[in-house]
């Protein structure tokens, strides 16, 4: 802990911040279920939805997030998210429709309401593969530190949360 | 053009000449997600608002975090190099005039005319609402009648996903020596 993180102990930041965590939360959700009638859509939301927590991130430290989104979970959404999509198309061939096709997916009417599940339900794993994806990366930027650029064979061990903590402080 | 599009368009311009020549690299990538935001404004002009809100979200906020995430492993100034620029900046001007050159001929921006808005888009506006029953067009297309494409866009970004955690690693080394307290 060389830098301390004046991000934290600035009033304004912290207050702002914390008031608008929620909301880009909240704005993210409404874009992911609202984009069969609003622009948006699954991509946007899990974008929206992971700037909310990073927005979070850099007023309170990466150590705070990463108690809400440990690594290992944004790791296991990614590949959830891509299966839930890919689920729904193989679900689809079971019910008797082609791989996607999504009217197969409700068989009692002529269709409507399988696609609209369908589409609901291949956004939502869009949007947690995109927002587990945004996390993770941003989990691996502010997981190094200056010194471990070039042999990160010896320094890989060395690796802590403060440092993580510290450099996500210190790019806000 | 319209006098709000030029506006923005001169700010772009503006904007993306200064990013180039500054040396201070925490000024210039906010300055970069300033150009995301201009560019997301002229998106919302010219009425493609699902393009400007992905610019807004990812240009002007994810990419900014991820540049000043960067910047603090490394010196906030760039060192200037030894040659002079002037073999670089001639491939850039020859690029940009390629590119120009290129949309000479592209249909003029909303001609009704074009041959994008005659090929399958008068189809997809007539049939959208009785084959899909959701009113957003951008969304039927992009999730149903091209789910394939759109499934291969999520596999990319999980295996772009995937390349960045296993290139950089970051907090999930520390899983491994998770008793593992402060380095000396």
């Amino acid at each position: 802990m060389k830098r301390p993180s004046r991000v934290r102990e600035m009033p304004i930041l912290r207050v702002v911040a914390r008031a608008l965590a929620p909301v880009i939360l909240l704005f993210g959700l409404y874009v992911q279920f609202h984009g069969d009638f609003g622009p948006g859509g699954g991509f946007q939301a899990g974008v929206i939805f992971a700037a909310g927590l990073i927005v979070f991130a850099l007023t309170f430290g990466v150590e705070a997030l990463r108690q809400v989104v440990p690594v290992v979970m944004t790791e296991r959404l990614m590949a959830a998210g891509v299966l839930l999509y890919g689920a729904v198309g193989v679900l689809a061939m079971f019910l008797g429709g082609e791989f996607l096709n999504y009217s197969a997916l409700d068989p009692l009417t002529t269709g409507h309401h399988g696609q609209h599940l369908g589409i609901i339900v291949i956004e939502l794993g869009v949007g947690i593969a995109v927002a587990a994806t945004i996390m993770r990366v941003y989990y691996a930027f502010v997981g190094r530190r200056p010194d471990d650029g070039g042999d990160e064979g010896e320094e890989g061990g060395a690796r802590t949360l403060d440092a993580g903590a510290d450099a996500g402080g210190g790019a806000a | 053009m319209p006098p709000a599009e030029l506006l923005l368009l001169l700010l772009l311009l503006a904007t993306v000449v200064v990013v180039a020549r500054l040396h201070d690299l925490f000024a210039a990538a906010m300055l970069t997600g300033i150009v995301s935001l201009l560019a997301a404004g002229l998106f919302v002009l010219m009425d493609a608002v699902d393009v400007a809100f992905t610019e807004a979200a990812v240009g002007a906020g994810i990419s900014t975090v991820l540049f000043l995430g960067a910047l603090s492993l490394t010196s906030r100034r760039e060192k200037h190099g030894k040659g002079t620029a002037v073999l670089p900046f001639l491939i850039v001007v020859a690029t940009g005039a390629a590119l120009i050159y290129g949309t000479w001929d592209m249909p003029a921006y909303g001609d009704p005319d074009a041959v994008i808005h005659h090929h399958l888009a008068p189809d997809l506006i007539a049939e959208t609402e009785e084959k899909i029953h959701i009113p957003n067009i951008v969304t039927a297309i992009l999730a149903s009648f091209r789910g394939y494409d759109t499934l291969g866009e999520v596999v990319v970004i999980f295996t772009a996903g995937v390349g960045v955690a296993l290139l950089l690693g970051g907090l999930g080394l520390k899983r491994r020596n998770a008793s593992g307290g402060e380095e000396p």
